[in-house]
């Protein structure tokens, strides 16, 4: 897990830990009492919180609350603690690698929305995943697993959550819409929406996609994959989503040649998902899927200066993550207008733009 | 005139401290802010000293573009819609190339380390405005 500190003495914390503690019984239930309430870092939107609880027999369980702060309301993309949660139980079920959820917050708990769910051990630093020696065993069952669970997410049976419905023509507006909400012109945006309205693929049938299968939100241990985390934008969908979402270059994290999360080979990720899933994947449809991602990713990161000006939340972080949507223009240009180098000058030919 | 040290020695001095002093003594969480910080002032410096002659050398190519003198302010939202009624093609020539510098200008002051812009710039060698 990310670095953390005891936070016991904030308001919030305390809040919590009474909230939580008054609700010991339905966590756990042989709990008798939550100690040890520490803010995570990490997590821009949700707050992560852990906790353990004590148990009749001695022992001690470490826990995970995800939870929107009292006031806050999930985004029109997110499906909202309560139906992610009801998400990762049916995942889990299904064999995805996920967390046990224990509890979910009624408002009664007057601490907010979220759940509680068992706290997985391991590593989601990319910069320790991708670069660590001790992680290598998992980095190569990383195309095998990823695509294993991305099949197993996909087959998974979500119709009676009550999901938004979000294929490629939902999505392609929806952005627009967020960008033109963001009141600046971008050139290169304006580009990728253009090809995307050209290159939408056929509709496909609406599946579970997770939203957000990437690098940061997959909890690895040194033999591999142990939780695939962070469920709050998963919908209904294109299966294709999730695998060009994996497959975008901001979550490389620097380690640009292996396409799938900086981690493995995209054919890789690809033959394995093909062999679980027993489908075949449009790498064409999937490359869509990829523009996709990165302009979101752009928007979303662009999107912060409404956050910074609004004065709800003028973190340095959120400062620095907004000055990254340059990050994804220069990705575009490369999806979408690589330069060849001719005669040597490296100058750009736009013949893929013209494609 | 303002007196030294100017700002970007102050900024330089800043960082030092957060980096050299603050960080190794702050808790692990409020350390990460601290660097994220200094990330933000290291960025600052940057666009101190390169923003004018970029945005010098993006106008004038967007007046090129356009075939009008104004502003980035003015110029930009109108090749965007440009752009999107199709009336300007991304793939000309002088297009790509505007598209491209402006995005590699904007890495070399937002994250000069990423590794796409990093690739880049091994394929351009370097911008025109920076010196």
């Amino acid at each position: 897990m990310p670095a953390s500190t005891p936070d016991a003495r904030r308001p919030a914390a305390q809040a919590l830990l009474a909230a939580l503690n008054h609700r010991v019984g339905c966590i756990e239930p042989e709990g008798t009492g939550v100690v040890d309430v520490e803010r995570l870092s990490g997590g821009a939107s949700q707050e992560t919180w852990a906790f353990a609880v004590r148990l009749r027999d001695g022992r001690t369980v470490q826990r995970i609350l995800r939870r929107m702060p009292e006031g806050d309301r999930p985004g029109a993309a997110t499906a909202g603690p309560e139906k992610e949660a009801r998400v990762i139980a049916l995942a889990r079920a299904a064999g995805v690698p996920a967390p046990d959820v224990r509890y979910v917050l009624t408002p009664s708990d007057g601490v907010g929305r979220g759940y509680v769910m068992d706290r997985i051990e391991g590593e989601t630093r990319p910069a320790k995943v991708l670069r660590d020696a001790r992680y290598a065993p998992a980095r190569l069952a990383f195309a095998h697993q990823a695509g294993d669970a991305l099949a197993r997410i996909h087959a998974v049976d979500a119709s009676c959550v009550g999901l938004r419905t979000g294929r490629a023509a939902e999505e392609v507006a929806d952005l627009w819409n967020r960008y033109l909400r963001s009141g600046t012109a971008r050139p290169v945006f304006e580009v990728a929406f253009r090809w995307l309205r050209a290159n939408a693929p056929k509709p496909a049938a609406a599946r579970l996609v997770h939203g957000d299968f990437r690098n940061g939100n997959l909890m690895f241990g040194p033999e591999g994959l142990r939780g695939v985390l962070d469920w709050e934008l998963t919908h209904l969908g294109d299966p294709l989503e999730d695998l060009g979402w994996l497959c975008v270059n901001s979550w490389r994290f620097g380690e640009i040649d292996r396409e799938a999360g900086g981690i493995a080979r995209r054919e890789d990720v690809l033959a394995a998902y093909e062999a679980a899933s027993g489908t075949h994947v449009d790498r064409v449809a999937m490359r869509f899927w990829e523009v996709l991602g990165t302009l979101r990713w752009g928007i979303m990161c662009a999107a912060m200066v409404e956050w910074i000006e609004s004065g709800l939340d003028a973190s340095v972080e959120r400062c620095m993550i907004a000055r990254r949507a340059s990050e994804t223009e220069l990705d575009l240009l490369n999806l979408l207008s690589p330069r060849v180098p001719r005669h040597g000058t490296g100058r750009p030919t736009g013949e893929s733009l013209a494609g | 005139m303002q007196d030294k040290p100017d700002a970007a020695v102050l900024l330089e001095s800043v960082v030092a401290f957060l980096r050299d002093t603050a960080i190794p003594n702050l808790p692990a969480r409020e350390a990460f802010e601290a660097r994220v910080a200094a990330g933000a002032l290291e960025l600052v410096q940057r666009d101190l000293a390169l923003r004018r002659g970029f945005e010098d050398a993006e106008r004038s190519r967007l007046e090129a573009i356009l075939g009008r003198t104004g502003t980035l302010a003015d110029l930009n939202p109108e090749f965007a819609q440009r752009l999107r009624d199709g009336s300007i093609d991304p793939a000309a020539p002088e297009v790509a190339e505007h598209l491209w510098a402006t995005a590699l200008e904007k890495l070399a002051v937002d994250q000069p380390r990423y590794a796409a812009y990093v690739r880049a710039l091994d394929a351009s060698g370097p911008l025109a405005g920076e010196n």
